[in-house]
């Protein structure tokens, strides 16, 4: 048996080991945030945000069209991955206690780890490929399928969580059961589930990979569904592997707007369910 | 989350069940409430489509180049010249395992030693201060971490880590040859700092279902908090983590955008950690969009086919594993 101080020692040594890992955690982060705020603020100005990207040497120019095209992909996306996505959460909470009910609920979490790339090849078989041509469409195609497992699962919990009684009450009032779901249980779990479609739309918003060969890339306006359409992400991803140091500035400036997209998507949704749960 | 246990696992899926109440009676003769019920299930069923045809569609776009290259040679060969049609993914392969491994040695320790040091050390405060930036981390959109990686972290490399690095360590093969920065070692840099978030809060998850009286009884019988943390919290949550390391490998390996602006994109198997190498989705992203031909674009979709069909095997046996630890082990080991 070891000495009791040697056990204290080794008990303070792995206690300040933990502690130099929540450093070692942090470094990176701060890093990172402080150098996409104080780089990229000096490009920040009315024409970063409105106008459409200049060409190399050009002064000027902004991510107007990709902030647009981000908004448009992504709006795509909701429209077809909230109906599901919900719609499977509501199924799996309501009527999933069933072997079938099982079977969705593990897809889904396998899902979830599907590397998004991988998305993007089956977007591209099922859009571009017909269409023969890249488009917005294609690109929202890819993030509803990302979207869809993760808005299943939190809808489900947040379903789950609506008490019993409720429903009860409604039933015995002789309410259908199509209208106690609609108008009683996710009626109730309204705020909550906007909080989950907020999340997922933030992390939509902050997808490169899919986008690179379906929706590609625009330097022009578009408001076309089945025309390629820019984004800020793969703008993001253009300009800083570019050999340009003015497109490397125009970089940071562009993870900056979207770094603020995608942090005020999250921020907006955490309130709403801190709201909600008060 | 499901019910604390105090007991090992068996009776669990006993208890799962009284939640469920009358309403779940069928509505017969009841064309609304039919229909209703109609629908939600066609939307649950229609998860099961989406994974489905996310398989047939990699086959059908990529399974012609598995046929054409062969399934052995497609894995093992090492020249990739779509010009020639000859197709031999083994340093994309080589890249994605490298990195994958340099993202878990240096992610592993720190996120298991933040697990503990939130849920066993740290005051309750802290604990619910340091969640937020944790979130954001797993928050910002890995083409700003290949931003950052790209001016940030792989001159830091370059300057100073590699050739420290170098220095004291060369004699083994990883660390020798010229500090370019760009290559396997800050890609897996990059990616242990995007799975470090991944791995804490799931093991945080998995640790936060330990009993408190396991604790206790080792603090009582006289056991300093790391000997108690050792002996009956680690062994307890061991499959768990386990479980939590596999998803966060299962993220490393598909990583795109990060890892492609710093691995260098040579398709080259080296031996050492400083030169640039590829990796599977690196590969795809930089040429899925101007493939020069058929065959191009279904080689590229077959690289697809091998990381989703890697990515769903381990996310299958991680989430088997978590959720097994949840329940408890079978036997806690003394």
């Amino acid at each position: 048996m070891k000495s009791v101080a040697g056990r204290r020692a080794v008990n303070h040594v792995m206690t300040a080991l933990c502690a130099l890992a929540l450093l070692l955690a942090l470094v990176p982060l701060v890093s990172l945030l402080w150098l996409v705020i104080s780089r990229g603020i000096a490009g920040l100005s009315l024409d970063f945000f409105t106008a459409i990207p200049a060409p190399v040497g050009e002064e000027g120019g902004g991510v107007g069209n990709a902030i647009l095209g981000t908004l448009y992909i992504v709006g795509i996306a909701c429209l077809i991955g909230v109906p599901l996505g919900v719609g499977a959460g509501v199924y799996l909470a309501e009527r999933g206690d069933s072997r079938l009910g099982d079977a969705i609920r593990f897809t889904a979490e396998v899902l979830s780890g599907v590397p998004s790339i991988v998305v993007g090849i089956v977007a591209y078989g099922l859009v571009v490929l017909p269409m023969r041509r890249f488009s917005a469409l294609a690109g929202g195609v890819a993030l509803s399928v990302l979207m869809v497992p993760t808005l299943a699962r939190s809808t489900e919990e947040l379903v789950r969580l609506v008490p019993h009684s409720l429903r009860e009450a409604s039933l015995a009032l002789g309410v259908k059961q199509w209208r106690t779901s609609l108008k009683v249980v996710l009626r109730t779990a309204l705020g909550g589930i906007m909080t989950a479609i907020l999340l997922a739309v933030a992390r939509a918003s902050g997808e490169t990979a899919p986008l690179l060969f379906t929706s590609l890339n625009n330097q022009f306006w578009n408001w076309r569904a089945d025309q390629p359409t820019a984004s800020l992400t793969v703008q993001i991803f253009n300009y800083a592997v570019a050999p340009y140091n003015d497109w490397h500035e125009k970089a940071w400036s562009a993870a900056l707007v979207l770094l603020i997209l995608v942090g005020s998507l999250s921020l907006a949704g955490r309130l709403l369910s801190r709201n909600r749960l008060r | 989350m499901e019910s604390p246990s105090s007991l090992p696992a068996g009776d669990l899926a006993v208890a799962r069940e009284p939640e469920r109440a009358p309403e779940s009676a069928p509505a017969h003769g009841n064309v609304p409430d039919r229909a209703w019920a109609v629908l939600l299930t066609v939307l649950g069923v229609g998860v099961l489509c989406v994974a489905a045809l996310i398989v047939s569609e990699l086959w059908r776009i990529g399974g012609p180049a598995i046929a054409h290259a062969g399934l052995k040679d497609f894995v093992t060969r090492s020249t990739w010249d779509p010009t020639r049609d000859l197709f031999g993914a083994a340093p994309y392969i080589y890249g994605t395992l490298v990195t994958s491994a340099v993202a878990l040695v240096i992610a592993l320790p720190v996120s298991l030693g933040l697990a503990l040091f939130l849920t066993e050390m740290a005051p309750a405060a802290v604990r619910s201060i340091v969640s937020f930036p944790i979130a954001l981390l797993a928050g910002i959109p890995s083409v700003v971490y290949g931003l950052w990686g790209l001016f940030v972290l792989v001159p830091v490399l370059r300057k100073d880590v590699e050739p420290l690095l170098g220095k004291t360590l060369g004699f083994l093969p990883l660390f020798q040859g010229a500090p370019i920065g760009l290559g396997y070692l800050a890609a897996g840099v990059i990616l242990a700092i995007m799975i470090l978030p991944t791995i804490t809060s799931i093991s945080i998850e998995v640790l936060q279902t330990v009993p408190g009286p396991l604790r206790e009884a080792a603090l009582a019988l006289g056991a300093t908090r790391w000997e108690a943390i050792r002996l009956s919290v680690l062994p307890y949550a061991r499959a768990g983590i386990v479980g939590a390391t596999m998803l966060g490998l299962g993220r490393a390996l598909g990583e795109t955008m990060a890892v492609t602006m710093v691995i260098g994109n040579s398709p080259t198997i080296r031996a050492s950690l400083f030169a640039p190498g590829y990796s599977l989705p690196a590969v795809i992203a930089n040429e899925f969009a101007e493939a020069s031909g058929e065959l191009h674009t279904g080689a590229l979709a077959a690289l697809g086919l091998l990381l989703f069909a890697v990515t769903v095997l381990l996310n299958i046996v991680a989430r088997l594993l978590v959720r097994m630890s949840r329940r408890g082990p079978a036997r806690v080991r003394a």
